[in-house]
């Protein structure tokens, strides 16, 4: 991973010296980093921890506890697929299958060309039109292979 | 005259399409020179109906679904503005069956109501209940709530005013009123529907608690998964604030109680409330043991209360109409409504609010029409992934806290998810283990190691390896979770491996 850029650098800054004194503070600054440049990067937890007065090993230890967090960069996009019991009774399964299959990765992976981010997620709350997924937080129900593919195609012309 | 459509805006109605048909029809209605108000609704609930659009005529509201945006032009054609004639028309929305054999209380607003006004919720008997409150002792508002028999509708069913009471007597400076909107549960939606489509109801019943117990500051632990009720929550705090029905001097009663909705980010297991709080705190979200009670030591080691989402918006119509009203509802030691969510493989999947007490059976095939594939339901798991699998031949059980209990089962949080006779029994026991080691907080061994275990041992299992030996393996296995466990994720997860097992054993005994 290459340093942290300047801009990024003053980024991370910026968040922790409006949060800081929120009371629990740490979650309400990795959900701004995250969501200011799409993952929480390793030159950010000392800076964190600094200004939060936490060990680093403390800031690590809450981003590693939780899978929404994560310490590499993402996609353009990220595809939530539910693997919870309501969608599997609804054919998660072949689903998943299948668009492991389409994009070419596994859960965790991104696609070769860089365009979707492809993570399991255990209950969108959308259980009466199972199965469904989420991407960049827009929520899908009924999904089958073809509204799959359908959907994709929508995404890729947005990107 | 404008004619007012309603064209919901719930998460669930979204994800079929509505924002398109809301935009198509603000155009159509353009192009045609028709003056329409588009409102945007929460859902009824109907599910299988959305995007389910209304539109308002002298004599009610009446519904056309589900609609697509390729049918709007054919709606403005057979004149729906007027109500008229055309195949999605489902007639006036209060009178489908669905709907009107519901009994709404907590979800009385939901999908009746734009949302986000403060206009319309005090239009629809908002805030009556907190108005009532602060014209009474905090001990009288507890013994209101108490006498309702309320009981946590997150799943332990402990009696809310019994909470609260241990609150009020734990002598602080500051306590702490949080709202656990970790909704994880597969199966569960009650929460986010509630918050999407009458968020002031939550904040309502969250003020009363903290005039009832003396609290000043409010946090809603919101999941990350649900960013249409974060937008929801965020709009209608913003709009109390600039009514001062939140912050320093509400209402000019001189109480205060500040709110704040925080996002999770992804962990199960802080939906238990002890990990709830840590997470709070900014911390990784191990369980706490327990004694202390968060009542007494909670968040910031300050008294403070934690109730589920259903709890809190169940408050204000118990403080508006008093606690007989309610408890007039139900049934046994279970009183006032179950918000119950049907999904899974079902036809007409939803949000049914009933007294307590309706059976399984009823919410299965009356409500939901049996499966959606149109195959035999097979196993209903009931209460989320920590629920028992029920086969038919207890589908009569009544919903109630005590007759679940008596097979073994949970209630849970109200969640029923039906599977057709597809399923794979072994497979799902498997998945339940597997779960629990994704969702495990670490802390104890029984779960962080057992769940690990436990698909291990299911897979040799169902891959037909020493299958008596393993079988014995997992029950003893499941015992060691079930009795060794800090909390409910690694205690309750043998329930559904167990009654999958009990009910289902020609799945685990089949050829590999």
């Amino acid at each position: 991973m290459p340093p942290l850029d300047a801009k990024s650098q003053d980024t991370v800054s910026a968040i922790v010296a409006r949060l800081k004194d929120l009371p629990g503070a740490l979650l309400p600054v990795l959900h701004a980093v995250q969501e200011a440049l799409g993952y929480v990067p390793a030159d950010a937890v000392p800076v964190i921890a600094e200004g939060l007065n936490l060990s680093r090993a403390e800031v690590h230890g809450v981003i590693s506890f939780y899978h929404y967090f994560r310490d590499s960069p993402p996609g353009q996009h990220t595809i939530h697929m539910c693997r919870a019991e309501a969608c599997q009774s609804m054919n998660q399964r072949a689903l998943e299958s299948y668009a492991k299959q389409k994009l070419g990765v596994e859960f965790h992976g991104t696609t070769a060309n860089g365009a979707f981010t492809f993570e399991p997620v255990y209950c969108l709350g959308n259980c009466a039109c199972s199965p469904a997924i989420m991407i960049d937080g827009e929520l899908y129900g009924r999904v089958t292979p073809d509204r799959f593919d359908a959907i994709l195609a929508q995404w890729e012309k947005r990107s | 005259m404008t004619t007012t459509v309603y064209v919901p805006n719930d998460a669930a109605a979204l994800s079929l399409g509505a924002e398109e048909v809301a935009q198509v029809i603000a155009e159509e209605a353009r192009v045609r020179q028709m003056d329409v108000t588009i409102v945007r609704n929460g859902t009824r609930g109907m599910v299988w109906l959305e995007p389910l659009v209304e539109v308002t005529l002298s004599n009610g509201r009446v519904g056309y679904g589900p609609v697509t945006a390729g049918d709007v032009r054919s709606l403005f054609d057979a004149d729906f503005l007027k109500g008229g004639a055309h195949p999605l028309r489902v007639g006036p929305v209060d009178s489908i069956p669905y709907f009107a054999k519901q009994e709404r209380l907590t979800f009385a607003r939901v999908g009746v109501t734009d949302p986000i006004s403060l206009d319309d919720y005090l239009a629809h008997e908002g805030y009556q209940g907190l108005m009532r409150a602060v014209s009474m002792t905090s001990a009288d508002i507890i013994k209101e709530v108490t006498e309702s028999g309320l009981r946590g509708r997150g799943g332990a069913a402990f009696p809310t005013g019994i909470k609260w009471k241990t609150v009020a007597d734990a002598p602080a400076d500051q306590k702490y009123v949080t709202c656990n909107a970790d909704e994880g549960d597969s199966g569960t939606f009650a929460d986010r529907m509630l918050m999407e489509g009458d968020p002031f109801c939550l904040i309502e019943g969250m003020t009363i608690a903290a005039v009832a117990v003396g609290a000043t500051q409010g946090y809603i632990y919101l999941r990350v998964e649900y960013p249409h009720a974060h937008r929801a929550l965020n709009a209608a705090i913003a709009a109390a604030y600039a009514q001062g029905y939140l912050g320093e001097n509400i209402r000019g009663t001189g109480k205060r109680f500040d709110l704040e909705v925080r996002l999770g980010a992804g962990a199960y297991i802080c939906g238990e409330e002890t990990s709830m709080l840590e997470s709070l705190e900014g911390k990784r979200g191990e369980i706490r043991p327990r004694p202390p009670l968060p009542a007494i030591k909670g968040l910031f080691g300050q008294p403070t209360i934690v109730n589920n989402v259903m709890s809190l918006a169940s408050v204000p119509i118990i403080l508006q109409k008093g606690s007989a009203f309610y408890r007039d509802y139900g049934t046994g030691k279970s009183r006032g409504t179950l918000t119950i969510q049907l999904g899974g493989n079902i036809k007409r999947g939803g949000l049914i609010e009933r007294a307590f007490g309706v059976t399984l059976r009823e919410i299965l095939y009356d409500y939901g029409g049996g499966s959606a594939s149109g195959r035999p339901i097979r196993a209903v798991q009931v209460g989320g992934p920590l629920g028992a699998y029920l086969p038919e031949s207890q589908f009569d059980t009544p919903l109630d806290y005590e007759a679940f209990t008596n097979i073994q089962a949970l209630l849970g949080h109200g969640g029923i998810v039906a599977f057709d006779d597809t399923v794979d029994m072994a497979q799902m026991a498997r998945y339940a283990m597997e779960f629990c080691a994704i969702e495990s907080c670490g802390k104890c061994t029984p779960c962080r190691i057992g769940s690990t275990r436990g698909v291990e041992v299911m897979d040799r299992v169902i891959s037909g390896q020493n299958r008596d030996g393993n079988l014995a393996l997992v029950e003893e296995l499941c015992d060691t979770m079930l009795n060794g466990s800090l909390c409910g994720l690694g205690g309750l997860t043998p329930y559904p491996v167990q009654s999958a097992m009990r009910h289902f054993r020609e799945d685990f005994e089949k050829p590999a």
